[in-house]
């Protein structure tokens, strides 16, 4: 996973409230393989009119937006399916923190999984950034993870909550699996009870 | 939200049934309240799965636990006639990297052409894979569908497929409870649909985020197998994490004799254990919501998320009656893209698609309620509909029962088992502008293809609408 640990950049506002993984990136572009090469069809819905040609009213079509690290989002972001498509075509796109006063669950956690930073912040704060974001190519914000702090142009800095465990995995860019696999004998201990006390649970290659 | 310090705390303490399944789950609890939790059942699809096979191929990381996982592809698949293969190059390519990655990774998997072959999330409780107790995961948000079997299960993105690919289990925060209790007589013309979307028009599309919730009251024991997973299935839809039913003997008698099920005396077995789940009295939730379901009528959205719903009896609201300016902004988006008026009654929209089918609503008993309304009536004219069965299983057994003869006659397609039209992966779409009765699980703008205008009912609703050209009272129809 890629690192997180400081962010300068400027953000892109997006004041729509339940923006849903459909709308991040809808299911016809689910169809690859990959993880990489999604960021063109960010936002797809918003970004691009019928004939496929650019909406020069969306802020991710607008310089200096284009070249937005940080997007500053409304209530219940990424909620929806569970497609992990959501972050990487945010990451694809550039996009490495997603600041808004509430998230879909699951995109919360996909986002951790990337090394994209998803940040709770109350809407009255995420309001004051918005108008912030709205000031263009000069109005750069810092995420400083290890601080729990967001510095906004003016310097005024916002502290933020942030999970202790998830912040070291992202501050020192370890997956999780690398972590778990570290508690393998325990994993082996709890199968072999779960055998023999749950024997009643039949394996999916039986039937 | 953690729930760490109450899990220390000696036994006698009144559990939760959510409660209950994550404690006998926790295979390490990490200082901060993180737990390393197991998973007894893994279903994998071909949309979210090739990365996460691909990260293990690169790590030379093995699948733990082949034998509590199973594959199937449903997303991509067509649902006419498969002999011949996908002609969509992009839907073949992911199904045959599934199909080489199961023979990878000796996981098991259930064929295209297999009859037991459909929705994920249909196929698991029709096999008897989805027991009381368990965790069950997939990477699919509507994995909460099995809760309905009383199993903790959710849908997790692709690094955790990998992850639990890889040691079986998931780092996961423990949710908090959440009980809606729904009680009283559901009136005619009202199904499991009408339930679940009057839920989440009460408690909003994230009203349970963070939360499990444990739907109980009478109104839900009283309700068939089929329609307790209608009603689980769209707990993510309100934001929850999982939705879950007690075990009762309707779920015993449910899951006996399902071919993966346990049988004999490994069931009895299984069904004293099953019988303990419940939550406790006086167990805590952190939030109960109470429902009438004697007040309930038969459901429909409007906009472009699932709580924006009305009674069929209703009128699309005004968006200036709404006082808080961001949820007016969104509330006259989603009039300006479903190209809907306030004020205009519902039943006077017009349909030009009607879809019946989807995780929500492929299940037999749904086809059957389809068919009590369409029998002896006719499409309506410049309507397309389709009846698109859950599983292979399914279609064969509305075969049996002339279900589908009901529907050819009256004028409806009649498709193989898939996600279809429900998400558009797969060559069902609905066309740009065009008006879709549908009854899965989403209206989210373009769900159901690039500008398609979904709402959401139940089956019965679906095939009144058919019928009639534009949205109908089903209560009229019989």
């Amino acid at each position: 996973m890629e690192k997180f640990t400081r962010l300068t950049a400027i953000a892109a506002a997006l004041p729509i409230a339940n923006v849903d993984t459909d709308k991040i990136i809808p299911s016809r572009f689910l169809k690859t393989i990959k993880r990489t090469g999604l960021g063109v069809h960010l936002f797809d819905p918003l970004r691009y009119r019928a004939d496929g040609t650019e909406n020069p009213d969306f802020v991710l079509n607008r310089e200096p937006w284009r070249k937005a690290g940080i997007l500053v989002a409304d209530d219940n972001f990424g909620c929806g399916s569970s497609r992990e498509h959501a972050p990487w075509s945010l990451m694809d796109f550039g996009i490495r923190c997603v600041i808004a006063p509430s998230f879909g669950d699951i995109f919360y956690n996909n986002s951790l999984k990337n090394g994209l930073l998803p940040i709770r912040l109350p809407r009255e704060t995420c309001e004051r950034l918005m108008a912030d974001a709205a000031m263009g190519g000069n109005a750069k914000f810092t995420v400083d993870l290890e601080r729990q702090a967001i510095i906004c142009p003016n310097g005024e800095e916002i502290r933020f909550e942030f999970d202790p465990f998830r912040k070291r995995l992202l501050l020192e860019g370890l997956d999780d699996i690398g972590q778990t696999m570290a508690f393998s004998p325990a994993i082996d201990r709890f199968e072999e009870r779960r055998l023999r006390e749950w024997s009643w649970l039949p394996a999916t290659t039986v039937a | 939200m953690t729930r760490a310090g109450k899990q220390q705390m000696p036994s006698p303490t009144p559990r939760t049934l959510f409660d209950k399944i994550w404690e006998s789950h926790v295979v390490e609890r990490l200082p901060d309240g993180t737990c390393l939790l197991y998973i007894d059942r893994h279903l994998v699809h071909e949309v979210t799965s090739p990365q996460a096979f691909e990260g293990l191929t690169l790590a030379r990381r093995r699948v733990r636990r082949p034998d509590a996982t199973i594959a199937v592809a449903d997303h991509n698949i067509p649902t006419s006639d498969r002999r011949n293969g996908i002609a969509e190059a992009e839907s073949r390519l992911q199904v045959e990297t599934l199909e080489k990655n199961v023979v990878a990774f000796g996981v098991p998997y259930i064929p295209v052409l297999d009859d037991r072959q459909g929705i994920v999330h249909i196929i698991g409780p029709e096999l008897g894979i989805s027991l009381p107790g368990t965790t069950i995961v997939c990477g699919d948000s509507h994995t909460s569908t099995h809760g309905a079997v009383g199993a903790l299960a959710f849908g997790i993105g692709t690094s955790e497929v990998e992850h639990v690919l890889a040691t079986q289990t998931l780092l996961q925060r423990p949710a908090a409870n959440m009980r809606i209790e729904v009680n009283g007589r559901l009136p005619p013309g009202c199904t499991a649909k009408d339930i679940i979307l009057a839920i989440i028009g009460r408690i909003g599309t994230a009203g349970g985020t963070g939360h499990v919730i444990e739907y109980a009251g009478d109104t839900i024991r009283a309700l068939d197998m089929a329609g307790r997973m209608t009603v689980c299935n769209m707990s993510i839809e309100a934001g929850a994490r999982a939705g879950l039913i007690a075990p009762d003997e309707t779920t015993f008698v449910y899951v006996a004799g399902r071919p993966y099920a346990p049988k004999g005396e490994a069931l009895e077995h299984a069904i004293a254990y099953w019988r303990t789940l419940p939550s406790d009295p006086g167990a805590t939730f952190e939030r109960t919501v109470t429902i009438d379901a004697g007040k309930l009528a038969p459901m429909v959205s409007w906009g472009t998320n699932p709580e924006a719903v009305v009674p069929v009896t209703g009128v699309v609201p005004d968006p200036s009656a709404e006082p808080d300016p961001v949820r007016r902004a969104t509330f006259e988006r989603m009039l300006e893209y479903m190209d809907l008026k306030p004020g205009t009654k519902i039943t006077d929209i017009p349909v030009d698609v009607v879809f019946i089918g989807s995780c929500t609503n492929s299940r037999i008993e749904d086809l059957r309620e389809a068919a009590r309304i369409t029998r002896g009536r006719k499409v309506a004219a410049g309507v397309r509909a389709l009846v698109v069965p859950g599983s292979g299983l399914i279609k064969k057994q509305a075969e049996a029962e002339g279900l589908d003869r009901v529907f050819k006659d009256a004028g409806f397609e009649w498709r193989e088992a898939g996600c279809s039209m429900c998400l558009g992966m797969n060559p069902d779409k609905v066309p740009p502008g065009k008006r879709s009765a549908s009854t899965s699980n989403r209206n989210f703008e373009g769900r159901q293809g690039p500008g398609a205008r979904t709402h959401l009912l139940s089956p019965a609703m679906a095939a009144a609408a058919a019928i009639a050209g534009h949205f109908a009272d089903v209560r009229e129809f019989s």
